[in-house]
């Protein structure tokens, strides 16, 4: 094992100057308290960043993103558990940006270990790392890390709060404050007497908070059982105020176009006919794209799509042919980084034999359901801001900077997000809102991107190719050499965030593909980065969604070159090196009836990914209609560690399972003279309610630490379905997405 | 000129080029923001909205185009009173983002009110205009059947 010297001399993640500076900093920098953000006034306490509570009721801040993966209603259950509060009796607010609220959890997984085998030690430091997270106001909703990083420390915010308030009542009542009781958002006295939470805010607002033992599990009345979600009646009665929904008084509406050569320049454009169209009140010139403020968001569209505009070149090849050769240019340079290196590869063992294949993927675009959208009011020294996104206090900076204001001089307000899978972490949308704004100052203007603007400027899942070279020997897999070669999304967001060039190991690109859990004797995984100037981004899943692909396709193909049941033989492989994964691979053999037999007509698939910390097997059967070939059943099986919400776990396991099966039959972007091909959803579709397969999900809990929920869901649906119609056609799907192979159900 | 619409049961008088969709009328006219926005182009149903009990893309109807009444995702319940279908999709927790739902429940329910028992083929067939990218569909699905119960119990 690295030393802890050695891991921090080396650069994850956000790069070595974070990392260094952080931990030098440490000792002073990082125990300082972060500045509480809440301003409570007369007669409000706000206990911690996360408590406020006035004469009117308790409000819970859940600074962390509403995406859909129903973020705001678990992390104001860990609060709630310890306060004692009930979950329909609280307001829970987003709140604003802050560096109080950073991610703790997202730095440990720059850490280079495989995650499912990391010690004690290894798994306090990446807790350790955290603190880096509040060093650089890391305030990022991402990495399926938001109950990893919330599970204790909004117990802990929940239990000092509550025993603030005792002692708020131990002193009115003249007792000490343990013979006093909590309930329901009241302290009970001895006497059986309750005094609400909200009539003791003025008195405990005079108190230093009160540090807490968190209570044992068995005590937990929320945390573990499925609770309603917060979100769900303003989601089901157009009331959930989303960032295209913010309306205020005056308000305008604009349309943005952006050069579609994607970082090409602006030439010029001609708008002489474009003033008078109906609802125009004024054209924006934003440099490198241009802007209609109008009355209405379709005639600003429809205005802004008149103007006629000369477009520079982009900065990449412009085919997606020349691409990819880009792309696989980059297998002949040093690997960026050899993150597994098992046995020995260079040699084929004796006896056993060799197979090898080159799996492709394509780029692909987030596709929100909301398009990118942000309200801003800009006033000369302030800048208001509304906006759906994953980095509040990045975005806070960028427009701020945008703005040449200071960042106190901005205020971030964080609405529901309409989809977010990573693209919401972005701030180009935030920031074109701002310049616009800035063209019509004391104005409020809410801009909207059309659903073409949206799809064509996206941060893209790069595509990424891999060799994969293995042998078999005695119906077992002996050596898996695999490259791996992409763009780093990594180092263009750090370059993109800081403004610097990012380096180092990109534990990203390969994530997926060298931490599998099994115990193959020769195994070797490099990562090549290719160069080049195409934006790319986090996607659901990020470099685990296409490392799933490969090295599970790969491990199929693996088994039946040795004659043997794919699931039986990734079992074999993976019982020693990580049971919990095992246990997966089992509870899919048993849930689906798994024979390794199907009928004619019928095809079934196996593959297991472990990511962010979270093992997940799943189980894809598709059918054959007629030449129509449907995803008919899947079967998922999970293991958490801790399921903090089991239903709702459920319900991102299957989620992220769609948007995987979206990508994998349909989803793929494509270059033409440096103009990116799909518009709207008719040329880049997803999977919908007759082409969706029937799903079962079963959530395990025997992992060692707890794992993430949003992402897992999403690497093993491409391989289960590849796999599946190779069982069915005897034909192997080395590239996505399938649709251009295969004759699915649309 | 100001073209007269009836909108959730309401009038309103709406001073818009005849052109402009009925989408484009009810967000940043009438401010019913329910009704949602996604693609444009008829291919995703988040705007779906009821004209004479119809489900319609108000994305594709002009103003001057409107045929008949219209109805919202706040003009069938609202948080203090939801509608059955509404209450339907509470109790299976159907909703992730969120933001396709409200296309999603107006599309359901004009199914239900023309066939109260529908199938899973029905479902198929009626809802596979409505793009979710959450993937919540197999809860969508659950809340149809047990709204059509719920109803025909009612």
């Amino acid at each position: 094992m690295a030393s802890v010297g050695k891991i921090l001399r080396r650069t994850f993640l956000i790069g070595s100057a974070a990392i260094v500076g952080g931990v030098a900093f440490g000792g002073y920098y990082v125990t300082r308290p972060a500045a509480n953000p809440l301003k409570p006034g007369e007669g409000e306490a706000a206990l911690n960043p996360f408590v406020l509570i006035d004469q009117n009721g308790v409000t819970l801040f859940a600074p962390r993103a509403e995406m859909g993966q129903g973020v705001k209603t678990t992390w104001a259950a860990l609060i709630a558990e310890e306060l004692d509060v009930d979950l329909d009796q609280i307001t829970v607010l987003h709140g604003p940006a802050a560096q109080a609220y950073y991610n703790t959890a997202m730095m440990g997984e720059g850490l280079p270990n495989k995650g499912y085998d990391i010690s004690n030690f290894q798994h306090n430091l990446g807790q350790a790392l955290g603190v880096i997270g509040k060093v650089v106001s890391l305030q990022v909703t991402g990495g399926s890390t938001s109950m990893k990083d919330g599970f204790e420390r909004m117990r802990e915010a929940g239990a000092s709060a509550r025993e603030t308030l005792k002692q708020a009542a131990a002193d009115r009542l003249g007792v000490d404050r343990d013979q006093l009781q909590t309930t329901s958002g009241h302290v009970i006295a001895p006497n059986g007497d309750k005094i609400a939470y909200t009539d003791l805010a003025e008195d405990v607002a005079k108190l230093e908070p009160i540090e807490a033992p968190l209570r044992d599990p068995s005590e937990w009345r929320y945390l573990g059982q499925t609770q309603p979600r917060l979100d769900m009646v303003g989601k089901v009665t157009g009331t959930a105020e989303f960032a295209i929904d913010v309306r205020l008084p005056g308000m305008k509406f604009a349309s943005a176009r952006m050069n579609p050569k994607l970082g090409g320049a602006m030439n010029g454009f001609d708008d002489s006919h474009v003033k008078s169209m109906p609802g125009v009140e004024k054209i924006v010139d934003l440099g490198n794209g241009v802007a209609v403020i109008a009355t209405n968001t379709w005639l600003a569209n429809q205005a802004v799509e008149a103007i006629n505009v000369d477009w520079g070149d982009a900065p990449y090849p412009p085919e997606t042919d020349a691409i990819f050769a880009k792309i696989a240019e980059a297998f002949e340079d040093k690997p960026n980084s050899t993150m597994r290196d098992d046995g020995n590869v260079s040699t084929l063992p004796e006896g056993a034999s060799e197979i090898s294949a080159e799996y492709t993927v394509p780029y692909l675009a987030h596709a929100t359901m909301e398009p990118m959208t942000a309200a801003a009011l800009y006033s000369g020294n302030k800048l208001e801001f509304w906006g759906g996104n994953q980095a509040p206090t990045f975005m806070q900076t960028k427009i701020a900077s945008a703005a040449n204001l200071d960042s106190d001089a901005v205020e971030v307000h964080t609405t529901y997000l309409g989809g977010g899978f990573g693209r919401r972490g972005e701030f180009d949308f935030g920031v074109i809102a701002t310049k616009i704004a800035m063209a019509m100052p004391n104005t409020p203007v809410l801009t909207t991107w059309s659903r073409e603007e949206d799809m064509r400027h996206d941060f893209y899942r790069p595509g990424a190719i891999a060799r994969m070279r293995g042998a078999i020997k005695d119906g077992q897999a002996v050596l898996i050499d695999g490259q791996v070669a992409s763009q780093s999304c990594t180092h263009q967001a750090v370059s993109r965030i800081t403004g610097f060039a990012g380096g180092g190991p990109d534990k990203v690109l390969v994530e997926g593909i060298f931490n599998q859990p099994y115990a193959v004797p020769n195994y070797r995984i490099s990562g090549h980065i290719a160069d080049l100037d195409i934006p790319v981004g986090f996607w659901r899943s990020v470099g685990n969604s296409h490392n799933g692909f490969f090295h599970e396709t790969f491990m199929d193909e693996l088994a039946h070159a040795a004659g043997r049941d794919p699931l039986e033989f990734r079992l074999e492989l993976m019982k020693g090196e990580h049971a919990p994964s095992a246990g997966c691979l089992e509870a899919v053999k048993e849930m689906s009836g798994w024979t390794g037999q199907t009928p004619d007509g019928v095809g079934r698939g196996v593959a297991f990914t472990y990511s962010f910390g979270t093992p997940v097997a799943q189980v894809i059967e598709v059918v054959d209609e007629d030449g129509s070939i449907r995803i008919n059943k899947a079967w998922i099986a999970c293991d958490m560690g801790l399921a903090l919400d089991p239903d709702n776990v459920k319900a991102q396991m299957f989620g992220g399972m769609m948007y995987g099966l979206s990508a994998a039959c349909f989803g793929e972007i494509t270059f033409a003279e440096g103009e990116v091909e799909q518009f709207n959803f008719p040329d880049y579709d997803s999977v919908r309610m007759h082409t969706a397969p029937q799903v079962e999900v079963r959530v395990l809990e025997t992992n060692r630490h707890m794992g993430g929920a949003g992402e897992p869901g999403t690497p093993p649906s491409m391989p289960a379905l590849g796999n599946a119609l190779f069982d069915l056609t005897g034909k192997r799907a080395r590239s996505l997405p399938l649709i251009n192979q295969f004759d699915l159900l649309i | 000129m100001a073209t007269a619409l009836k909108i959730n049961g309401k009038q309103h008088q709406v001073d818009l080029p005849e052109d402009v969709p009925l989408l484009w009328v009810l967000r940043d006219e009438v401010g019913l923001t329910g009704t949602k926005f996604g693609c444009g182009v008829a291919a995703c149903g988040a705007c779906t909205v009821h004209i004479d009990g119809e489900a319609v893309r108000s994305c594709q109807v002009s103003l001057s185009d409107v045929w008949g009444d219209v109805t919202t995702i706040e003009g069938i319940g609202t948080p203090d009173a939801l509608a059955t279908i509404q209450q339907a999709w509470v109790d299976h927790q159907v909703a992730q983002c969120g933001y396709c739902q409200s296309g999603q429940i107006m599309q359901a329910a004009a199914l239900l009110a023309e066939n109260p028992a529908p199938t899973d083929a029905d479902i198929d067939e009626a809802m596979q205009g409505n793009l979710c990218r959450c993937g919540t569909y197999p809860r969508i699905r659950a809340a149809i059947h047990d709204a059509a119960s719920k109803l025909k119990e009612a």
